[in-house]
């Protein structure tokens, strides 16, 4: 499954860089399912979602929660819980 | 109803005359404008830089600004949020709801900021004396998000 993957605000700068096209392999089902194989590709990205810091999830610009089912072509955003207004 | 993401302030004066121009039915306004602080969490902070995700910020902020049109009978709702670097006394954010009365009004304006700030994709990172870092989220904010659940 092709997905582009975007990073926001601290996780960007954990990661090092805001975008990347990745193919994930079929165990991947589900944004937490992305999130873990994302995990075990490295430490930068262990480093990145490591601990009891809270990542929030977006598939194709919705806030989603960690049981969203993935399609292919998808855009997934993760990102730190959000700070405007 | 509008929504508008911008690195230029604006005038909450000027874009009340504008929501209300034209409807004689409008009897209330309401309105909300946050500002920078200088202080947060004990440090002096010389300016901030919000960051968005472009897209889904603008979507985020429409379905906030339907669901109050959908909970309250309101004219029309209004929401302007700027990114880029501010300073203390800069404005941010801007909300306005018109309605019939007031309560529909004020409860809506209030609805909007409390979604805003647990919803749409802005972070906010601080430079402070010694270097930068990231604004945490607050769980009062979490807290006032929930109250308005159905």
């Amino acid at each position: 499954m092709k997905l582009r993957v975007l990073y926001f605000a601290a996780l960007r700068e954990r990661v090092g860089c805001s975008e990347e096209m990745v193919e994930a392999p079929d165990s991947v089902a589900t944004v937490a399912q992305l999130r873990s194989w994302l995990i075990q590709r490295g430490d930068t990205w262990a480093d990145a979602f490591a601990g009891k810091r809270r990542v929030r999830a977006a598939v194709d610009q919705t806030m989603v929660d960690d049981q969203h089912v993935l399609r292919d072509g998808a855009e997934v955003a993760f990102f730190p819980p959000v700070t405007g207004g | 109803m509008a929504v508008r993401v911008q690195q230029e302030d604006f005038d909450a004066g000027s874009e009340i005359v504008r929501l209300r121009a034209g409807n004689s039915a409008v009897g209330a306004v309401a309105s909300f404008i946050g500002i920078v602080r200088d202080l947060n969490e004990g440090a002096t902070v010389g300016s901030i830089t919000l960051e968005h995700y472009p897209g889904m910020t603008e979507k985020s902020l429409t379905s906030i600004a339907e669901q109050a049109k959908e909970r309250w009978r309101l004219h029309d709702v209004l929401i302007i949020h700027r990114v880029g670097t501010l300073e203390p006394t800069d404005q941010i954010v801007l909300v306005v709801t018109t309605s019939t009365h007031r309560g529909d009004a004020l409860a809506a304006c209030q609805f909007v900021m409390d979604y805003l700030k647990t919803e749409a994709p802005f972070w906010k990172k601080e430079a402070i004396a010694g270097g930068e870092r990231w604004v945490d989220a607050r769980e009062s904010d979490d807290a006032a998000r929930k109250r308005w659940r159905p």
